[in-house]
Protein backbone atom coordinates (compact mmCIF):
# COMPACT_ATOMS: atom_id res chain seq x y z
CA UNK A 1 0.00 0.00 0.00
CA UNK A 2 1.40 3.39 -0.91
CA UNK A 3 1.61 5.95 1.83
CA UNK A 4 -0.82 8.87 2.08
CA UNK A 5 1.99 11.30 2.80
CA UNK A 6 5.54 10.54 1.88
CA UNK A 7 8.50 12.83 2.48
CA UNK A 8 11.83 11.91 0.96
CA UNK A 9 15.18 13.49 1.81
CA UNK A 10 13.73 16.79 2.95
CA UNK A 11 15.88 19.78 3.83
CA UNK A 12 14.47 23.02 5.24
CA UNK A 13 16.61 26.06 5.84
CA UNK A 14 16.18 29.51 7.36
CA UNK A 15 18.69 31.44 5.29
CA UNK A 16 21.96 29.54 5.74
CA UNK A 17 20.89 27.64 8.83
CA UNK A 18 19.53 24.20 7.99
CA UNK A 19 16.84 23.48 10.55
CA UNK A 20 15.83 20.16 9.00
CA UNK A 21 18.34 17.84 7.32
CA UNK A 22 17.71 14.86 5.12
CA UNK A 23 14.47 13.77 6.72
CA UNK A 24 12.25 11.06 5.26
CA UNK A 25 8.91 9.96 6.62
CA UNK A 26 5.69 8.21 5.68
CA UNK A 27 2.15 8.41 6.96
CA UNK A 28 -0.22 5.68 5.86
CA UNK A 29 -4.00 5.82 5.64
CA UNK A 30 -5.77 5.51 9.00
CA UNK A 31 -2.56 5.97 10.91
CA UNK A 32 -1.40 8.17 13.74
CA UNK A 33 2.26 9.00 13.28
CA UNK A 34 4.09 11.06 15.83
CA UNK A 35 7.33 13.02 15.74
CA UNK A 36 8.77 13.47 19.21
CA UNK A 37 11.79 15.50 20.17
CA UNK A 38 13.00 18.38 22.26
CA UNK A 39 12.21 22.02 21.79
CA UNK A 40 14.10 23.35 18.77
CA UNK A 41 14.66 19.96 17.14
CA UNK A 42 12.96 21.18 13.95
CA UNK A 43 9.57 19.53 14.31
CA UNK A 44 7.49 22.66 13.73
CA UNK A 45 9.75 23.66 10.84
CA UNK A 46 9.17 20.30 9.18
CA UNK A 47 5.37 20.55 9.49
CA UNK A 48 5.38 24.12 8.15
CA UNK A 49 7.43 23.01 5.16
CA UNK A 50 5.14 20.05 4.41
CA UNK A 51 2.22 22.49 4.47
CA UNK A 52 4.03 24.83 2.06
CA UNK A 53 4.55 27.70 4.50
CA UNK A 54 8.34 27.30 4.28
CA UNK A 55 10.28 26.23 1.18
CA UNK A 56 11.40 22.62 1.24
CA UNK A 57 14.16 20.92 -0.70
CA UNK A 58 13.38 17.29 -1.36
CA UNK A 59 10.29 15.43 -2.43
CA UNK A 60 6.86 15.46 -0.81
CA UNK A 61 3.94 13.51 -2.21
CA UNK A 62 0.42 13.49 -0.85
CA UNK A 63 -2.23 11.06 -2.07
CA UNK A 64 0.13 10.16 -4.91
CA UNK A 65 0.64 13.74 -6.10
CA UNK A 66 3.87 15.73 -5.95
CA UNK A 67 3.32 18.86 -3.88
CA UNK A 68 6.31 20.85 -5.19
CA UNK A 69 4.32 23.28 -7.35
CA UNK A 70 1.31 23.58 -5.08
CA UNK A 71 0.83 26.42 -2.62
CA UNK A 72 -0.78 26.26 0.81
CA UNK A 73 -4.30 26.79 -0.49
CA UNK A 74 -3.98 23.98 -3.07
CA UNK A 75 -2.71 21.60 -0.41
CA UNK A 76 -5.67 22.47 1.81
CA UNK A 77 -8.03 21.75 -1.09
CA UNK A 78 -6.32 18.34 -1.57
CA UNK A 79 -7.11 17.33 1.99
CA UNK A 80 -3.98 18.27 3.89
CA UNK A 81 -4.69 20.18 7.09
CA UNK A 82 -2.44 21.84 9.64
CA UNK A 83 -3.29 22.99 13.13
CA UNK A 84 -0.30 25.22 13.87
CA UNK A 85 1.25 25.70 17.27
CA UNK A 86 -0.10 29.25 17.56
CA UNK A 87 -3.50 28.11 16.25
CA UNK A 88 -3.89 31.18 13.99
CA UNK A 89 -7.58 31.60 14.78
CA UNK A 90 -9.70 34.52 13.58
CA UNK A 91 -9.80 35.99 17.07
CA UNK A 92 -12.26 38.82 16.40
CA UNK A 93 -14.80 36.46 14.84
CA UNK A 94 -17.08 34.05 16.65
CA UNK A 95 -16.68 30.29 16.92
CA UNK A 96 -19.28 29.53 14.29
CA UNK A 97 -17.72 31.91 11.73
CA UNK A 98 -14.31 30.36 12.37
CA UNK A 99 -15.75 26.92 11.69
CA UNK A 100 -17.70 28.09 8.64
CA UNK A 101 -14.49 29.50 7.14
CA UNK A 102 -12.78 26.18 7.83
CA UNK A 103 -15.07 24.79 5.13
CA UNK A 104 -14.16 27.53 2.65
CA UNK A 105 -13.01 25.00 0.07
CA UNK A 106 -15.84 22.55 0.71
CA UNK A 107 -19.23 22.56 -0.98
CA UNK A 108 -21.68 24.63 1.03
CA UNK A 109 -24.16 21.77 1.20
CA UNK A 110 -21.61 19.56 2.97
CA UNK A 111 -20.45 22.24 5.38
CA UNK A 112 -23.56 21.97 7.56
CA UNK A 113 -23.04 18.27 8.20
CA UNK A 114 -19.34 18.92 8.84
CA UNK A 115 -20.22 21.46 11.49
CA UNK A 116 -22.55 19.01 13.24
CA UNK A 117 -19.74 16.45 13.29
CA UNK A 118 -17.34 18.97 14.80
CA UNK A 119 -19.90 19.94 17.43
CA UNK A 120 -20.33 16.26 18.29
CA UNK A 121 -16.57 15.89 18.73
CA UNK A 122 -16.30 19.14 20.70
CA UNK A 123 -19.61 19.80 22.50
CA UNK A 124 -17.95 22.72 24.28
CA UNK A 125 -17.65 24.59 20.98
CA UNK A 126 -21.39 24.30 20.42
CA UNK A 127 -22.05 25.94 23.79
CA UNK A 128 -19.72 28.77 22.86
CA UNK A 129 -20.65 29.11 19.22
CA UNK A 130 -21.57 32.81 19.40
CA UNK A 131 -18.52 33.72 21.49
CA UNK A 132 -15.50 35.46 19.93
CA UNK A 133 -12.60 33.09 19.36
CA UNK A 134 -10.19 35.42 21.14
CA UNK A 135 -12.16 35.19 24.38
CA UNK A 136 -12.03 31.38 24.60
CA UNK A 137 -9.78 29.57 27.07
CA UNK A 138 -6.57 27.96 25.79
CA UNK A 139 -8.14 24.50 25.65
CA UNK A 140 -11.21 25.77 23.82
CA UNK A 141 -9.03 27.61 21.35
CA UNK A 142 -7.14 24.39 20.64
CA UNK A 143 -10.46 22.59 20.12
CA UNK A 144 -11.59 25.36 17.78
CA UNK A 145 -8.34 25.21 15.81
CA UNK A 146 -8.77 21.44 15.40
CA UNK A 147 -12.44 21.83 14.61
CA UNK A 148 -11.74 24.48 12.00
CA UNK A 149 -9.17 22.24 10.32
CA UNK A 150 -11.61 19.31 10.37
CA UNK A 151 -14.26 21.44 8.65
CA UNK A 152 -12.05 21.26 5.55
CA UNK A 153 -12.51 17.45 5.54
CA UNK A 154 -8.80 16.65 5.58
CA UNK A 155 -7.47 13.21 4.76
CA UNK A 156 -4.42 14.00 6.88
CA UNK A 157 -4.42 16.36 9.82
CA UNK A 158 -1.08 17.65 11.09
CA UNK A 159 -1.18 18.75 14.71
CA UNK A 160 1.63 20.89 16.09
CA UNK A 161 1.93 20.64 19.87
CA UNK A 162 -1.78 20.38 20.56
CA UNK A 163 -1.20 19.86 24.28
CA UNK A 164 1.11 22.82 24.83
CA UNK A 165 0.12 24.89 27.84
CA UNK A 166 -3.13 23.03 28.48
CA UNK A 167 -4.47 21.50 31.70
CA UNK A 168 -3.92 17.70 31.94
CA UNK A 169 -7.62 16.92 31.81
CA UNK A 170 -7.99 18.82 28.52
CA UNK A 171 -4.86 17.18 27.14
CA UNK A 172 -6.41 13.78 27.79
CA UNK A 173 -9.53 14.92 26.00
CA UNK A 174 -7.58 16.09 22.97
CA UNK A 175 -5.61 12.85 22.72
CA UNK A 176 -8.86 10.88 22.98
CA UNK A 177 -10.24 12.89 20.07
CA UNK A 178 -7.12 12.23 18.01
CA UNK A 179 -7.74 8.49 18.32
CA UNK A 180 -11.38 9.04 17.39
CA UNK A 181 -10.22 10.83 14.25
CA UNK A 182 -8.23 7.79 13.21
CA UNK A 183 -11.31 5.65 13.72
CA UNK A 184 -13.27 7.96 11.44
CA UNK A 185 -10.68 7.63 8.67
CA UNK A 186 -8.51 10.71 9.18
CA UNK A 187 -4.77 10.14 9.42
CA UNK A 188 -2.87 12.24 11.93
CA UNK A 189 0.70 13.47 11.96
CA UNK A 190 1.28 14.55 15.53
CA UNK A 191 4.19 16.64 16.74
CA UNK A 192 4.52 16.59 20.50
CA UNK A 193 6.84 17.38 23.34
CA UNK A 194 4.64 15.28 25.56
CA UNK A 195 6.23 12.14 24.15
CA UNK A 196 4.69 9.75 26.63
CA UNK A 197 1.13 10.62 25.70
CA UNK A 198 1.92 10.81 21.99
CA UNK A 199 3.65 7.42 21.84
CA UNK A 200 0.75 5.81 23.67
CA UNK A 201 -1.76 6.60 20.92
CA UNK A 202 0.52 6.55 17.85
CA UNK A 203 1.09 3.68 15.42
CA UNK A 204 4.46 4.86 14.09
CA UNK A 205 6.95 7.24 15.64
CA UNK A 206 10.01 9.23 14.66
CA UNK A 207 12.46 10.76 17.12
CA UNK A 208 13.95 14.07 16.00
CA UNK A 209 17.14 15.62 17.29
CA UNK A 210 18.85 18.74 15.93
CA UNK A 211 17.03 18.60 12.62
CA UNK A 212 17.45 14.91 11.93
CA UNK A 213 15.52 11.72 12.62
CA UNK A 214 17.65 9.61 14.89
CA UNK A 215 15.21 6.81 15.44
CA UNK A 216 12.02 5.53 13.87
CA UNK A 217 9.76 2.54 14.14
CA UNK A 218 6.58 1.28 15.74
CA UNK A 219 5.47 3.64 18.48
CA UNK A 220 5.42 0.85 21.06
CA UNK A 221 9.02 -0.11 20.24
CA UNK A 222 10.13 3.51 20.45
CA UNK A 223 8.40 3.89 23.79
CA UNK A 224 10.30 0.85 25.03
CA UNK A 225 13.64 2.16 23.75
CA UNK A 226 15.97 2.97 26.62
CA UNK A 227 17.52 6.04 25.10
CA UNK A 228 14.13 7.51 24.26
CA UNK A 229 12.91 6.69 27.74
CA UNK A 230 15.90 8.49 29.19
CA UNK A 231 15.63 11.56 26.98
CA UNK A 232 11.94 12.12 26.52
CA UNK A 233 9.86 10.06 28.85
CA UNK A 234 11.08 11.63 32.05
CA UNK A 235 13.37 8.89 33.38
CA UNK A 236 16.44 10.85 34.39
CA UNK A 237 19.88 9.47 33.64
CA UNK A 238 22.83 11.50 34.83
CA UNK A 239 25.13 12.71 32.10
CA UNK A 240 22.82 12.00 29.19
CA UNK A 241 23.71 14.54 26.55
CA UNK A 242 21.38 13.53 23.79
CA UNK A 243 19.54 16.82 24.09
CA UNK B 1 -23.82 83.55 12.48
CA UNK B 2 -27.51 82.80 12.46
CA UNK B 3 -29.21 79.44 12.63
CA UNK B 4 -29.90 79.31 8.92
CA UNK B 5 -26.24 79.61 8.03
CA UNK B 6 -25.33 77.09 10.66
CA UNK B 7 -27.87 74.61 9.30
CA UNK B 8 -26.53 75.16 5.81
CA UNK B 9 -23.01 74.47 6.95
CA UNK B 10 -24.10 71.36 8.82
CA UNK B 11 -25.93 70.12 5.74
CA UNK B 12 -22.92 70.81 3.56
CA UNK B 13 -20.62 69.15 6.08
CA UNK B 14 -22.72 66.02 6.26
CA UNK B 15 -22.92 65.72 2.47
CA UNK B 16 -19.14 65.93 2.19
CA UNK B 17 -18.65 63.81 5.29
CA UNK B 18 -20.76 61.04 3.78
CA UNK B 19 -18.40 60.88 0.79
CA UNK B 20 -15.34 60.92 3.04
CA UNK B 21 -16.91 58.13 5.07
CA UNK B 22 -17.23 55.92 2.01
CA UNK B 23 -13.65 56.64 0.95
CA UNK B 24 -12.34 56.14 4.49
CA UNK B 25 -14.10 52.78 4.75
CA UNK B 26 -12.56 51.68 1.46
CA UNK B 27 -9.11 52.69 2.70
CA UNK B 28 -9.53 50.77 5.94
CA UNK B 29 -10.78 47.73 4.02
CA UNK B 30 -7.90 47.72 1.55
CA UNK B 31 -5.29 48.27 4.25
CA UNK B 32 -6.68 45.57 6.54
CA UNK B 33 -6.77 43.00 3.77
CA UNK B 34 -3.69 43.83 1.69
CA UNK B 35 -1.62 46.23 3.89
CA UNK B 36 -1.66 48.71 0.98
CA UNK B 37 -2.30 52.34 1.91
CA UNK B 38 -4.38 53.18 -1.10
CA UNK B 39 -3.22 56.64 -2.18
CA UNK B 40 -4.78 56.16 -5.67
CA UNK B 41 -8.22 56.02 -4.04
CA UNK B 42 -8.58 59.67 -5.05
CA UNK B 43 -7.89 58.78 -8.69
CA UNK B 44 -10.72 56.26 -8.60
CA UNK B 45 -12.90 59.21 -7.56
CA UNK B 46 -11.80 61.46 -10.43
CA UNK B 47 -11.83 58.62 -12.96
CA UNK B 48 -15.37 57.70 -11.96
CA UNK B 49 -16.52 61.32 -11.99
CA UNK B 50 -14.86 62.39 -15.21
CA UNK B 51 -15.71 59.19 -17.08
CA UNK B 52 -19.33 59.80 -16.13
CA UNK B 53 -19.15 63.49 -17.09
CA UNK B 54 -17.44 62.70 -20.42
CA UNK B 55 -20.02 60.07 -21.33
CA UNK B 56 -22.85 62.40 -20.40
CA UNK B 57 -21.29 65.08 -22.61
CA UNK B 58 -21.06 62.62 -25.48
CA UNK B 59 -17.29 62.25 -25.37
CA UNK B 60 -15.26 59.08 -25.39
CA UNK B 61 -13.44 58.63 -22.04
CA UNK B 62 -9.85 57.36 -22.28
CA UNK B 63 -10.33 55.30 -19.14
CA UNK B 64 -12.06 52.55 -21.11
CA UNK B 65 -8.89 52.11 -23.16
CA UNK B 66 -6.78 52.19 -20.02
CA UNK B 67 -8.88 49.35 -18.58
CA UNK B 68 -8.17 47.24 -21.66
CA UNK B 69 -4.45 48.08 -21.57
CA UNK B 70 -4.18 47.17 -17.88
CA UNK B 71 -6.19 44.02 -18.55
CA UNK B 72 -3.68 42.95 -21.20
CA UNK B 73 -0.94 43.62 -18.65
CA UNK B 74 -2.74 41.53 -16.05
CA UNK B 75 -3.14 38.71 -18.59
CA UNK B 76 0.61 38.81 -19.33
CA UNK B 77 1.36 38.65 -15.58
CA UNK B 78 -0.97 35.67 -15.18
CA UNK B 79 0.75 33.82 -18.01
CA UNK B 80 4.23 34.66 -16.71
CA UNK B 81 3.49 33.44 -13.19
CA UNK B 82 1.95 30.20 -14.45
CA UNK B 83 4.54 29.71 -17.22
CA UNK B 84 5.73 26.36 -15.88
CA UNK B 85 2.28 24.88 -15.54
CA UNK B 86 0.24 26.47 -18.29
CA UNK B 87 -2.97 24.77 -19.26
CA UNK B 88 -5.81 25.73 -21.54
CA UNK B 89 -8.43 26.41 -18.89
CA UNK B 90 -6.18 28.81 -17.01
CA UNK B 91 -5.32 30.74 -20.17
CA UNK B 92 -8.95 30.88 -21.24
CA UNK B 93 -10.15 32.08 -17.82
CA UNK B 94 -7.48 34.74 -17.61
CA UNK B 95 -8.15 35.90 -21.16
CA UNK B 96 -11.89 36.20 -20.53
CA UNK B 97 -11.59 38.21 -17.30
CA UNK B 98 -8.62 40.33 -18.39
CA UNK B 99 -9.10 40.91 -22.11
CA UNK B 100 -12.54 39.90 -23.38
CA UNK B 101 -14.40 41.69 -20.58
CA UNK B 102 -12.67 45.09 -20.93
CA UNK B 103 -12.85 44.76 -24.74
CA UNK B 104 -16.63 44.35 -24.57
CA UNK B 105 -16.89 47.32 -22.19
CA UNK B 106 -14.70 49.39 -24.52
CA UNK B 107 -16.95 48.51 -27.44
CA UNK B 108 -20.04 49.48 -25.44
CA UNK B 109 -18.38 52.73 -24.40
CA UNK B 110 -17.52 53.63 -28.00
CA UNK B 111 -21.09 52.80 -29.02
CA UNK B 112 -22.75 54.84 -26.29
CA UNK B 113 -20.32 57.76 -26.20
CA UNK B 114 -21.47 58.98 -29.61
CA UNK B 115 -25.11 59.26 -28.63
CA UNK B 116 -25.32 60.86 -25.17
CA UNK B 117 -26.57 57.84 -23.26
CA UNK B 118 -29.15 58.03 -20.45
CA UNK B 119 -27.77 58.78 -16.97
CA UNK B 120 -28.16 55.21 -15.77
CA UNK B 121 -26.08 53.82 -18.65
CA UNK B 122 -23.35 56.40 -18.07
CA UNK B 123 -23.22 55.52 -14.38
CA UNK B 124 -23.11 51.80 -15.03
CA UNK B 125 -20.36 52.10 -17.64
CA UNK B 126 -18.28 54.43 -15.46
CA UNK B 127 -18.55 52.07 -12.50
CA UNK B 128 -17.60 49.02 -14.54
CA UNK B 129 -14.66 50.78 -16.19
CA UNK B 130 -13.18 52.02 -12.90
CA UNK B 131 -13.87 48.68 -11.19
CA UNK B 132 -11.85 46.92 -13.87
CA UNK B 133 -9.04 49.45 -13.56
CA UNK B 134 -8.93 48.78 -9.81
CA UNK B 135 -8.94 45.04 -10.28
CA UNK B 136 -6.18 44.97 -12.92
CA UNK B 137 -4.11 47.51 -11.02
CA UNK B 138 -4.05 45.13 -8.08
CA UNK B 139 -2.91 42.34 -10.37
CA UNK B 140 -0.20 44.39 -12.07
CA UNK B 141 1.11 46.66 -9.32
CA UNK B 142 0.33 45.12 -5.94
CA UNK B 143 -0.14 41.36 -6.19
CA UNK B 144 3.51 40.77 -7.21
CA UNK B 145 4.55 42.75 -4.12
CA UNK B 146 2.08 41.13 -1.73
CA UNK B 147 4.82 39.56 0.39
CA UNK B 148 6.84 42.77 0.85
CA UNK B 149 6.75 45.32 3.64
CA UNK B 150 4.14 48.03 4.18
CA UNK B 151 6.75 50.61 3.13
CA UNK B 152 7.38 48.98 -0.26
CA UNK B 153 3.64 48.74 -0.84
CA UNK B 154 3.28 52.41 0.09
CA UNK B 155 5.94 53.41 -2.42
CA UNK B 156 4.19 51.37 -5.11
CA UNK B 157 0.97 53.06 -4.10
CA UNK B 158 2.47 56.53 -4.51
CA UNK B 159 3.81 55.46 -7.92
CA UNK B 160 0.41 54.24 -9.04
CA UNK B 161 -1.15 57.48 -7.82
CA UNK B 162 1.29 59.61 -9.83
CA UNK B 163 0.85 57.48 -12.94
CA UNK B 164 -2.93 57.57 -12.76
CA UNK B 165 -2.93 61.32 -12.17
CA UNK B 166 -0.74 61.86 -15.22
CA UNK B 167 -2.97 59.63 -17.31
CA UNK B 168 -5.95 61.56 -15.96
CA UNK B 169 -4.51 64.76 -17.40
CA UNK B 170 -4.02 62.99 -20.72
CA UNK B 171 -7.56 61.57 -20.79
CA UNK B 172 -9.57 64.48 -19.50
CA UNK B 173 -7.43 67.56 -20.08
CA UNK B 174 -6.67 70.32 -17.63
CA UNK B 175 -10.18 71.80 -17.59
CA UNK B 176 -12.65 70.84 -14.96
CA UNK B 177 -15.91 69.09 -15.76
CA UNK B 178 -19.33 68.78 -14.23
CA UNK B 179 -21.81 66.01 -14.74
CA UNK B 180 -25.60 65.94 -14.80
CA UNK B 181 -27.39 65.36 -11.51
CA UNK B 182 -28.36 61.79 -10.81
CA UNK B 183 -31.63 62.98 -9.33
CA UNK B 184 -32.84 66.45 -10.27
CA UNK B 185 -35.35 68.55 -8.39
CA UNK B 186 -35.34 69.83 -4.84
CA UNK B 187 -37.62 70.55 -1.94
CA UNK B 188 -37.44 72.83 1.04
CA UNK B 189 -38.02 71.97 4.67
CA UNK B 190 -38.07 75.11 6.80
CA UNK B 191 -34.98 77.10 5.99
CA UNK B 192 -33.21 74.14 4.39
CA UNK B 193 -33.29 73.24 0.77
CA UNK B 194 -32.58 69.64 -0.09
CA UNK B 195 -31.51 68.98 -3.62
CA UNK B 196 -32.13 65.66 -5.24
CA UNK B 197 -28.40 65.24 -5.54
CA UNK B 198 -27.65 65.63 -1.82
CA UNK B 199 -30.43 63.18 -1.03
CA UNK B 200 -28.83 60.77 -3.51
CA UNK B 201 -25.55 61.16 -1.63
CA UNK B 202 -27.19 60.33 1.71
CA UNK B 203 -29.17 57.46 0.28
CA UNK B 204 -26.30 55.82 -1.56
CA UNK B 205 -23.90 56.25 1.36
CA UNK B 206 -26.31 54.65 3.81
CA UNK B 207 -27.18 51.89 1.36
CA UNK B 208 -23.52 51.15 0.76
CA UNK B 209 -22.63 51.08 4.44
CA UNK B 210 -25.55 48.75 5.18
CA UNK B 211 -24.57 46.66 2.16
CA UNK B 212 -20.97 46.37 3.32
CA UNK B 213 -22.15 45.50 6.81
CA UNK B 214 -24.33 42.69 5.45
CA UNK B 215 -21.57 41.52 3.12
CA UNK B 216 -19.00 41.26 5.92
CA UNK B 217 -21.43 39.88 8.47
CA UNK B 218 -23.40 37.34 6.48
CA UNK B 219 -21.66 36.15 3.32
CA UNK B 220 -18.87 33.59 3.13
CA UNK B 221 -16.71 35.84 0.95
CA UNK B 222 -17.24 38.78 3.27
CA UNK B 223 -16.18 36.66 6.21
CA UNK B 224 -13.20 35.38 4.24
CA UNK B 225 -12.13 38.98 3.66
CA UNK B 226 -12.38 39.72 7.38
CA UNK B 227 -10.49 36.52 8.14
CA UNK B 228 -7.65 37.58 5.85
CA UNK B 229 -7.52 40.92 7.64
CA UNK B 230 -7.45 39.28 11.08
CA UNK B 231 -5.00 36.48 10.37
CA UNK B 232 -3.37 36.05 6.99
CA UNK B 233 -1.76 32.68 7.75
CA UNK B 234 -4.93 31.37 9.36
CA UNK B 235 -6.86 32.36 6.25
CA UNK B 236 -4.41 30.58 3.97
CA UNK B 237 -4.62 27.47 6.15
CA UNK B 238 -8.35 27.20 5.48
CA UNK B 239 -7.72 27.69 1.77
CA UNK B 240 -8.59 31.37 1.32
CA UNK B 241 -6.26 32.81 -1.29
CA UNK B 242 -4.69 36.11 -0.28
CA UNK B 243 -4.91 37.20 -3.91
CA UNK B 244 -8.66 36.56 -4.00
CA UNK B 245 -9.16 38.70 -0.90
CA UNK B 246 -6.96 41.40 -2.40
CA UNK B 247 -8.96 41.39 -5.62
CA UNK B 248 -12.27 41.73 -3.79
CA UNK B 249 -10.86 44.54 -1.63
CA UNK B 250 -9.59 46.49 -4.65
CA UNK B 251 -12.80 45.88 -6.54
CA UNK B 252 -14.85 47.29 -3.66
CA UNK B 253 -12.47 50.23 -3.20
CA UNK B 254 -12.54 51.22 -6.85
CA UNK B 255 -16.34 50.92 -7.05
CA UNK B 256 -16.69 53.01 -3.88
CA UNK B 257 -14.27 55.60 -5.28
CA UNK B 258 -16.02 55.82 -8.65
CA UNK B 259 -19.43 56.00 -7.02
CA UNK B 260 -18.27 58.83 -4.76
CA UNK B 261 -16.95 60.68 -7.79
CA UNK B 262 -20.22 60.25 -9.67
CA UNK B 263 -22.08 61.63 -6.66
CA UNK B 264 -19.80 64.66 -6.28
CA UNK B 265 -19.38 65.72 -9.90
CA UNK B 266 -22.88 67.19 -10.27
CA UNK B 267 -22.22 69.33 -7.13
CA UNK B 268 -18.62 70.46 -7.65
CA UNK B 269 -16.44 70.93 -10.68
CA UNK B 270 -13.76 68.23 -10.64
CA UNK B 271 -10.35 68.41 -12.27
CA UNK B 272 -8.05 65.54 -13.16
CA UNK B 273 -6.14 66.09 -9.90
CA UNK B 274 -9.03 66.90 -7.55
CA UNK B 275 -9.29 63.33 -6.35
CA UNK B 276 -6.10 63.38 -4.37
CA UNK B 277 -7.33 65.99 -1.89
CA UNK B 278 -10.71 64.30 -1.57
CA UNK B 279 -9.06 60.93 -0.98
CA UNK B 280 -6.74 62.50 1.54
CA UNK B 281 -9.71 63.63 3.62
CA UNK B 282 -11.04 60.09 3.61
CA UNK B 283 -7.56 59.12 4.69
CA UNK B 284 -7.68 61.53 7.62
CA UNK B 285 -10.87 59.79 8.75
CA UNK B 286 -9.30 56.37 8.27
CA UNK B 287 -6.26 57.39 10.33
CA UNK B 288 -8.51 58.65 13.12
CA UNK B 289 -10.10 55.20 12.98
CA UNK B 290 -6.61 53.75 13.34
CA UNK B 291 -6.90 52.08 9.89
CA UNK B 292 -8.83 49.29 11.61
CA UNK B 293 -12.14 50.60 12.94
CA UNK B 294 -14.99 50.98 10.44
CA UNK B 295 -17.48 52.75 12.78
CA UNK B 296 -14.83 55.13 14.10
CA UNK B 297 -13.80 55.94 10.52
CA UNK B 298 -17.38 56.72 9.51
CA UNK B 299 -17.90 59.02 12.50
CA UNK B 300 -14.52 60.69 11.98
CA UNK B 301 -15.43 61.28 8.32
CA UNK B 302 -18.55 63.18 9.34
CA UNK B 303 -16.44 65.27 11.74
CA UNK B 304 -13.96 65.98 8.93
CA UNK B 305 -16.85 67.07 6.70
CA UNK B 306 -18.29 69.36 9.37
CA UNK B 307 -14.94 70.90 10.29
CA UNK B 308 -14.30 71.54 6.62
CA UNK B 309 -17.68 73.19 6.13
CA UNK B 310 -17.32 75.48 9.14
CA UNK B 311 -13.71 76.38 8.47
CA UNK B 312 -14.51 77.26 4.87
CA UNK B 313 -17.06 79.71 6.24
CA UNK B 314 -14.82 81.27 8.89
CA UNK B 315 -11.40 81.01 7.28
CA UNK B 316 -11.77 79.67 3.79
CA UNK B 317 -8.09 80.20 2.97
CA UNK B 318 -7.11 77.85 5.73
CA UNK B 319 -9.78 75.20 5.40
CA UNK B 320 -7.46 72.45 4.17
CA UNK B 321 -4.88 73.29 6.82
CA UNK B 322 -7.51 73.13 9.53
CA UNK B 323 -8.83 69.78 8.31
CA UNK B 324 -5.41 68.18 8.15
CA UNK B 325 -4.45 69.65 11.53
CA UNK B 326 -7.13 67.37 12.97
CA UNK B 327 -4.58 64.62 12.48
CA UNK B 328 -1.96 66.04 14.81
CA UNK B 329 -3.76 65.64 18.13
CA UNK B 330 -5.09 62.25 17.01
CA UNK B 331 -1.63 60.96 16.09
CA UNK B 332 -0.20 62.36 19.33
CA UNK B 333 -2.86 60.65 21.41
CA UNK B 334 -2.47 57.39 19.50
CA UNK B 335 1.29 57.36 19.83
CA UNK B 336 1.00 57.98 23.55
CA UNK B 337 -1.70 55.35 24.00
CA UNK B 338 0.00 52.59 22.05
CA UNK B 339 3.72 51.82 22.21
CA UNK B 340 5.53 51.36 18.91
CA UNK B 341 4.82 47.97 17.40
CA UNK B 342 7.19 46.17 15.12
CA UNK B 343 5.83 45.61 11.67
CA UNK B 344 4.22 42.25 11.19
CA UNK B 345 6.37 39.97 9.07
CA UNK B 346 4.78 37.43 6.86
Amino acid sequence: MSALLSVTDAHVAYGKVEAVRSVSLEVGANQIVTIVGANGAGKTTLLSAIMGILPLKGRVTFAGQDLARLDIEDRVAMGLGLVPEHRELFVTMNVEDNLELGAFRIERSKAKASMERVYTLFPRLKERRKQLAGTLSGGEQQMLAMGRALMGEPKLLMLDEPSLGLAPIIVADIFRIVTELRASGVSVLLVEQNAQAALKIADQAYVMELGEFVLSGKASDIAANERVAASYLGFQHEGDSAI
Amino acid sequence: MNTTIMLFLVQDGITNGAIYALLGLALVLVFAVTRVILIPQGEFVTYGALTYASLAAGQMPGTAKLALALGIGAFAFDLFVARKALHGRLILRSAVTNIVLPAIVLALTVYFAGQKPPVAVSIALSLVIVAMIGLYLYRVAFQPLAHTSVLVLLIASVGVHLALQGLGLLFFGAEGQRGPAVLSGAFTAGALRFTGQSLTVYGITIAFIVGLWLFFGLTLYGKALRATAVNRLGARLVGIRTTLSGQIAFLLASVIGALSGIMIVPITTLYYDSGFLIGLKGFVAAIIGGLVSYPLTAVAALVVGLVEAFSSFYASNYKEVIVFMLLIPVLLLRSLAAPAVEEEKD
